[in-house]
C-alpha cells in the first residue's frame, strides 16, 4: 500500500467523521458528494471501497459512488444560485 | 502627471445628515453640522494658513495662527477649533489677522534653522509656506537667545528620522499616533519653550520605543523633523501615481511618488476606502526589495537541478518550457500537468494562469496558496451563507457594539484595519479575543478585551459549539432574524445539537481549557451586547477542522442576527494582498472564477465557447493531491507563479519529495526562492510597481495596481504567462491586463459591471457588481443570503488526530509578526529585519524552566516530523504546554516540523497545531545542515556560454 493510498483513506474517513452528527445512510451521501465533488479522478479511482481501514461510512459512501452515480448535493455545497435574483448574485 | 501634495482639509470630515449655511470672505458654503471654519473654508478652495492642524486628527488649537474674524464673536478665534453655525459671516484675511499671524511666525522662525535651500523638505514644508503666506519678510528677535538649533537627529528608524531641531512642537506626530495608529508611542515632555517630542525610552529613540513604524507621525509633520530617509537621499518627488499595497489583505492604498524612475517615498492616498489615509510599515517603507541585489532578472534553465542554472534568453526559455510540457503531455496525458496561482499576483495574472492550465494544459490541476490559508473560508462561507467572502467593508467596524477576535491577530497581520478597530475599541465597542496567546489586542493602551478565552489549540469548534449552547439555552437567539432568513429545519436540527448537555461550556471545559463562566459571559455579550462582528484569520482555518469552525462563526452569527447590516457580520481577515482575488478568478481545482463548480455543463460551456477549447469536467488535484500524485509517478509537471511552497506549505520533506519527482518545474518570480532549488526553469517576474492590473482585498474590494516603472526583468507577469500560452499554441494576443479584465467581466457575473476605465475613474468597487447591484455592495446578505436562506449546519468537534504524548508533549502553533510577510522573500530583503532578525520560539517561563532554557538559547524543536532549532523567547504571552513561532525566515524552517494533517473539507495544512518536544541544543540540526548544503548548490548559476 503506497502512502498515497494510505492517505486517501485517512481524507475519506475524516470526511466521514465530520459528518457523524447524520445518521449513518445521510452521513454515507455526504461523504459521497464530498467526494464526488472535491477529488480528482485518479484519487477516486484509488480506492476501491473494500479497504479494510475505512469506516464504515466512508465504505458505504464508495459503493453509492460506484453504484449508484452521483448522489444528490448534501452539503448544499454545490447548489447554484440563480444570478442577479432579487438583489443576490452568484457572487461565488 | 505632475507632483502636488494630497490637499489637506484642516480638521477631519465630520459625518452629519444636518447641514449648515454660511458665508466665508463674501462666498456662501454648505457643509455638514460640525464641520470647522476651518475646513469650511477649505471646501471652497480657501487656504486659511494653519500649522498645528491637519484632516487627519482633531484639531488643537495651539499655534494661534488660523485666527479669523467673525461677525459678532469677540477676538479672534482659532478656525480649526471653531464649529460653523448657521448664518456665521466669516472674513479670513484682514490686517489685524495679518499682523497677528505675523508675530506668531516669527515666534516660530526664531527657533528655526534657516537651512531651508539644504533641507530635504525645501518646497515641501508647511512651515515654509505659512511662513509665505503671511508674508514673513524679517525676524525681529534674532537667533542670539536660547533655542533648540544644533539637536543631534535620531536616526535609529530605518526609513525615517527625527530632527529634534526642525520640530516645531505641533504635537500633530502625537496625535497621529495617538488618534490614527492608535500606538500612543509619542509624548510631548516638558511644557512651554522646554517642551519636545520623545518616544517616551530610556534611550528615548524611535527603534527601541513602542513605534510601529506606521509611518502616521511622518505624514502628519508639516516640517522636516519627521521625514522619510528616501526623501533626504533622491530629492522631492516630481510626480506620483496612486496604486495598491502588494503585502497584505488590507489592500491600502498609496501614492507612489516618483522622481523619474526612482520611488521616492508611497505615501498612503488618503481617497483609499480601505486604508482612508493609513498605513503600516510594509507597505508604507518596505519596498525596497524591488531593487534587491538577489533578484534575478534574466530567464534560466537546467536540465536537472544537480546542474548549475543557465542564463537564457527569453525565447529559449520559454520554447524550452513549451517544448517540455508539450512532451510529458504526450507522453503522461494532460492530468500530468498542473499549475499554481498566486496571491501575490494581480487578478488578470492569476485568471491566465487558470486558464492557461484548464484551457492549455487541459487538466484542472490548478490551486492556489489560500489552499494553505483560506480554502476552509470558501467551503464554509459557501455551504451557510452561498457565498466565499466576507460580509461587510471595513467602515463597517465603526458601527459595532461588540467584536469578537477569533485565531486572528490583526495588530500585527492586519495593523492598518486593526488601527480603525481599535478607535472603535477606544469609543467603546467590546471586545472578546477567542486565541491560544494574549496577542496585543487582549491589553493594549485603553484597550482591554472583556473576555478573553484562551484556548487549547485545536478546540475552536468545541468552543464556538459551547457559546452557541449558551445562546440557545438561555433563550438569547434572535428567533425573527431566524424564522425569516433561514432555513427552519436546520436551524432546529442545530439547535436540539448544541443543547445538548455534552456541548455544554462546563461539560467541555477540559477539552477546551477555557474557563465555562468566562466563556458564559462571552457568548451573552456577543448575543446581547448590540451589533456583533466577527473577524477570524487563519486561526481558525488552519485545522483539521477549519472548515467546521468557520461555519460555526457562521451559525453564531446568524443565530444572533447579526448578518445583514453594517456593524455585524462575519469577516475573513485575508492573508495576502490578493487572496481574496485568487479565489475569485478560479484558482481551486473545482471551481471556475465565481466560484462555479466545474462540473456545472451550462458554466463549463460559457467558458468553452469563449476560449475555444473543452474543458475537463472533473475536478483537479489540489496542491498536496499534485505531491502525492508526483510521489507515485502520475503528476510530472508544474508552472509556479509567484509562491513559495516549499517554505509556505507543511511537512517539508514531503513537498521536496513531491518536487524532486517531476520531470519539469516551472518557477516565476522575483528570487530564486526554496521552490526554485528544484526547478528546471526559472521566469523571472516583476513586482507590483513593474505592472498593471488589480487587486481585490478582504472586503471584496477590486483595486488598481499601476506601473510606475518599467519591469526590470523586461515583462509584467500576464505577458510572461501569456508567451507560454503561445509558445503551446493557444495564440493569445492580449494587450494590457483592461483586457484580460473584460473577459473576466464577460465570464463572471460578480464582475459584470467591473471595467477597468471604471475602476480608474471611481478607485475602487465591491463585487458583486452587477445589475441588482450596478455600484458594488460594501455589505452582503442584506435582504436575502446568497443562497436565498441561510443554512445551519451541526459542526461536530472531532479531535485532532495530531496528539500530544509523552514524546511531543507540547503543542506548537504558528503565525506571522508585524514587520515580516508570509515566507518574507520580499520584507527579509528590506530594513524591516531591524524588527525581526530571525524566527524565535515563544514559550511559557515554566516550560522552558522545566527543560532549563532562557531567553535567547538555542532550541531543538522537534515533532514527529522533523526537527529544527532556533532560540527561545521565554514569555508569558502564551500559555504553559503552548509554544509559538513565525515561519519567515528559511533557515528555520519551521514547516519541517508541521504534520501533514489537513482541513477534513478542504486539505488546508493544520498549521496551528502541531505536537512537538522542545530541547536545549548547541547548533543546526542534520536537516538544516543538508539543506544549506542543496540551497548553496542548486542556485549555482553558470556564467559559461552555452556552446
Ligand atoms: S515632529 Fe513634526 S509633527 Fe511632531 S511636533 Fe515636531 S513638527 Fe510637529
Ligand atoms: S511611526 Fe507610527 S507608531 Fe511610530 S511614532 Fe510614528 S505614528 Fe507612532
Ligand atoms: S501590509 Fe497591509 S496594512 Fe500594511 S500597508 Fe500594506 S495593505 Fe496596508
Ligand atoms: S492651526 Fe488652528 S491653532 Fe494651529
Amino acid at each position: 500500500m503506497s502512502n498515497t493510498h494510505a492517505r486517501l483513506i485517512y481524507m475519506a474517513n475524516q470526511i466521514a467523521r465530520n459528518f457523524s452528527a447524520l445518521d449513518h445512510e445521510a452521513a454515507a451521501m455526504a461523504t459521497a458528494d464530498h467526494i464526488q465533488q472535491f477529488w480528482d479522478p485518479r484519487m477516486k479511482a484509488g480506492i476501491s471501497g473494500d479497504e479494510p481501514d475505512l469506516s464504515p461510512v466512508a465504505a458505504r459512501a464508495f459503493v453509492i459512488l460506484r453504484t449508484e452515480g452521483e448522489p444528490p448535493p448534501q452539503t448544499r455545497a454545490t447548489v447554484f444560485n440563480p444570478v442577479d435574483e432579487g438583489g443576490r448574485s452568484d457572487a461565488g | 502627471m505632475g507632483y502636488a501634495k494630497q490637499p489637506d482639509f484642516g480638521t477631519p470630515e465630520v459625518r452629519s445628515d444636518r447641514t449648515v449655511t454660511l458665508s466665508i470672505d463674501g462666498r456662501e458654503v454648505t457643509v455638514p453640522e460640525g464641520t470647522s471654519v476651518m475646513r469650511a473654508a477649505a471646501e471652497i478652495g480657501g487656504d486659511i494658513p494653519k500649522l498645528c492642524a491637519t484632516d487627519m486628527v482633531k484639531s488643537f488649537g495651539s499655534c494661534r495662527l488660523c485666527l479669523v474674524e467673525v461677525e459678532g464673536m469677540r477676538g479672534t478665534p482659532a478656525s480649526c477649533t471653531t464649529p460653523v453655525t448657521e448664518g456665521m459671516v466669516v472674513k479670513t484675511q484682514t490686517p489685524r489677522l495679518e499682523k497677528l499671524r505675523r508675530g506668531v511666525m516669527e515666534l516660530y522662525i526664531s527657533d528655526h534653522p534657516l537651512d531651508c535651500l539644504t533641507c530635504s523638505a525645501n518646497n515641501d514644508c508647511e512651515l515654509q509656506d505659512a511662513a509665505a503666506d503671511v508674508g514673513l519678510r524679517d525676524v525681529r528677535y534674532g537667533y542670539d537667545g536660547a533655542h533648540h538649533l544644533g539637536q543631534a537627529p535620531d536616526v535609529s528608524n530605518p526609513y525615517f528620522l527625527f530632527a529634534p531641531d526642525k520640530c516645531i512642537v505641533c504635537s500633530r506626530c502625537v496625535r497621529a499616533c495617538d488618534e490614527v495608529q492608535g500606538t500612543l508611542a509619542l509624548t510631548v515632555d516638558g511644557r512651554g519653550f522646554a517642551s519636545k517630542i520623545s518616544a517616551g525610552t530610556t534611550e528615548d529613540d524611535f527603534l527601541s520605543s513602542e513605534c510601529v513604524s506606521c509611518g502616521a507621525c511622518v505624514q502628519a509633520c508639516p516640517t522636516s523633523a519627521l521625514m522619510e530617509k528616501s526623501v533626504k537621499e533622491h530629492g522631492k518627488p516630481e510626480r506620483s501615481v496612486v496604486t495598491t499595497c502588494a503585502y497584505c489583505g488590507v489592500g491600502c492604498t498609496f501614492r507612489a511618488e516618483m522622481r523619474g524612475e526612482q520611488l521616492v517615498r508611497m505615501v498612503p492616498w488618503k481617497e483609499g476606502k480601505a486604508n482612508r489615509g493609513h498605513s503600516c510599515v510594509k507597505g508604507r517603507f518596505a519596498w525596497g526589495y524591488a531593487n534587491h541585489k538577489d533578484r534575478i532578472t534574466s530567464p534560466m534553465i537546467r536540465d536537472s537541478i544537480d546542474e548549475p542554472w543557465r542564463e537564457v534568453s527569453w525565447a529559449e526559455a520559454i520554447s524550452y518550457a513549451a517544448g517540455r510540457l508539450k512532451d510529458i503531455r504526450a507522453e503522461h496525458g494532460a492530468r500530468a500537468l498542473g499549475g499554481i496561482t498566486s496571491s501575490r499576483c494581480t487578478n488578470e495574472e492569476t485568471f491566465l494562469v487558470q486558464k492557461l492550465v484548464r484551457g492549455g494544459f487541459g487538466s484542472n490541476n490548478v490551486d492556489t496558496c489560500a489552499r494553505v490559508c483560506h480554502s476552509p473560508t470558501g467551503y464554509g462561507l459557501k455551504t451557510t451563507f452561498g457565498t466565499s467572502a466576507g460580509t461587510q467593508d471595513f467602515d463597517s467596524v465603526e458601527h459595532s457594539d461588540v467584536i469578537l477576535v477569533i485565531g486572528a491577530n490583526p495588530t500585527d497581520a492586519h495593523p492598518v484595519f486593526a488601527s480603525r478597530m481599535k478607535r472603535r475599541l477606544r469609543q467603546g465597542a467590546k471586545l472578546i479575543v477567542i486565541d491560544p496567546r494574549r496577542i496585543d489586542l487582549v491589553r493594549s493602551p485603553h484597550i482591554e478585551a472583556a473576555h478573553h478565552l484562551p484556548l487549547q489549540p485545536g478546540t475552536n469548534v468545541a468552543v464556538l459549539t459551547a457559546m452557541a449552547h449558551v445562546i440557545v439555552t438561555e433563550g438569547l437567539v434572535d428567533a425573527k432574524f431566524v424564522q425569516e432568513r433561514c432555513e427552519v429545519d436546520a436551524f432546529e436540527d442545530w439547535a436540539r445539537f448544541v443543547s445538548d448537555e455534552s456541548h455544554s461550556p462546563e461539560r467541555l471545559e477540559p477539552v477546551t481549557r477555557v474557563p465555562a463562566e468566562e466563556l458564559r459571559a462571552a457568548a451573552r455579550l456577543f448575543a446581547t451586547g448590540g451589533n456583533g462582528a466577527i473577524y477570524y484569520g487563519l486561526g481558525v482555518t488552519e485545522h483539521s477542522q477549519g472548515s467546521s469552525t468557520v461555519m460555526a462563526i457562521a451559525n453564531l452569527a446568524m443565530a444572533t442576527g447579526n448578518i445583514g447590516r453594517p456593524g455585524v457580520g462575519v469577516n475573513p481577515l485575508r492573508g495576502q494582498n490578493n487572496v481574496q482575488g485568487a479565489c475569485d478568478m478560479g484558482s481551486f481545482p473545482h471551481e471556475l472564477s465565481g466560484y462555479r463548480h466545474i462540473s456545472d455543463a451550462e458554466t463549463r460551456a460559457l467558458f468553452e465557447q469563449d476560449w475555444g477549447v473543452t474543458l475537463d469536467a472533473e475536478p483537479g488535484l489540489r496542491i498536496n493531491n499534485m505531491l502525492d500524485a508526483a510521489c507515485d509517478g502520475t503528476f510530472r509537471a508544474i508552472y509556479i507563479q509567484g509562491e513559495d511552497i516549499l517554505q509556505s506549505d507543511p511537512d517539508t520533506k514531503h513537498v521536496a519529495a513531491g518536487l524532486e519527482a517531476m520531470d519539469c518545474v516551472i518557477v516565476h518570480d522575483l528570487f530564486l526562492n526554496e521552490t526554485a532549488n528544484y526547478a528546471h526553469v526559472f521566469l523571472p517576474g516583476s513586482t507590483f510597481l513593474e505592472k498593471d492590473g488589480t487587486f481585490t482585498n478582504a472586503e471584496r474590494r477590486i483595486q488598481p495596481v499601476r506601473r510606475v516603472m518599467d519591469p526590470a526583468n523586461g515583462y509584467e507577469d500576464w505577458q510572461v504567462t501569456q508567451l507560454l500560452a503561445n509558445a503551446m499554441g493557444l495564440g493569445w494576443d492580449y494587450g494590457h491586463p483592461s483586457e484580460i479584465l473584460a473577459e473576466i467581466a464577460r465570464l463572471t457575473p460578480t464582475f459584470a459591471g467591473v471595467t477597468w476605465e471604471r475602476l480608474c475613474a471611481v478607485g475602487s468597487l465591491q463585487w458583486p457588481v452587477n445589475e441588482a447591484n450596478p455600484d458594488g455592495a460594501p455589505v452582503m446578505h442584506i435582504d436575502g443570503f446568497v443562497r436565498g436562506k441561510g443554512h445551519f449546519v451541526v459542526t461536530e468537534y472531532v479531535p485532532t488526530d495530531e496528539k500530544t504524548g509523552p514524546r511531543f508533549p507540547l503543542l506548537l502553533t504558528t503565525g506571522r509578526i508585524l514587520s515580516h510577510y508570509n515566507v518574507g522573500a520580499q520584507t527579509r530583503r528590506t530594513a524591516n529585519t531591524a524588527w525581526h532578525p530571525e524566527d524565535l520560539l515563544e514559550m511559557h517561563p515554566v516550560d522552558a524552566e522545566n527543560r532549563g532554557l532562557k531567553d535567547g538559547d538555542w532550541a531543538r524543536l522537534a515533532s514527529r516530523k522533523g526537527e529544527t532549532t532556533l532560540r527561545v523567547k521565554v514569555t508569558e504571552r502564551v500559555a504553559p504546554g503552548v509554544v509559538y513561532t513565525t515561519f519567515h525566515h528559511p533557515e528555520t524552517q519551521a514547516n519541517v516540523v508541521t504534520t501533514d494533517y489537513s482541513d477534513w473539507a478542504t486539505n488546508c495544512p493544520e498549521y496551528k497545531v502541531t505536537a512537538v518536544q522542545v530541547a536545549p541544543s548547541n547548533g543546526p540540526t542534520d536537516w538544516q545542515e543538508d539543506y544549506a548544503d542543496l540551497s548553496e548548490r542548486s542556485r549555482r548559476i553558470s556564467h559559461e556560454p552555452a556552446e
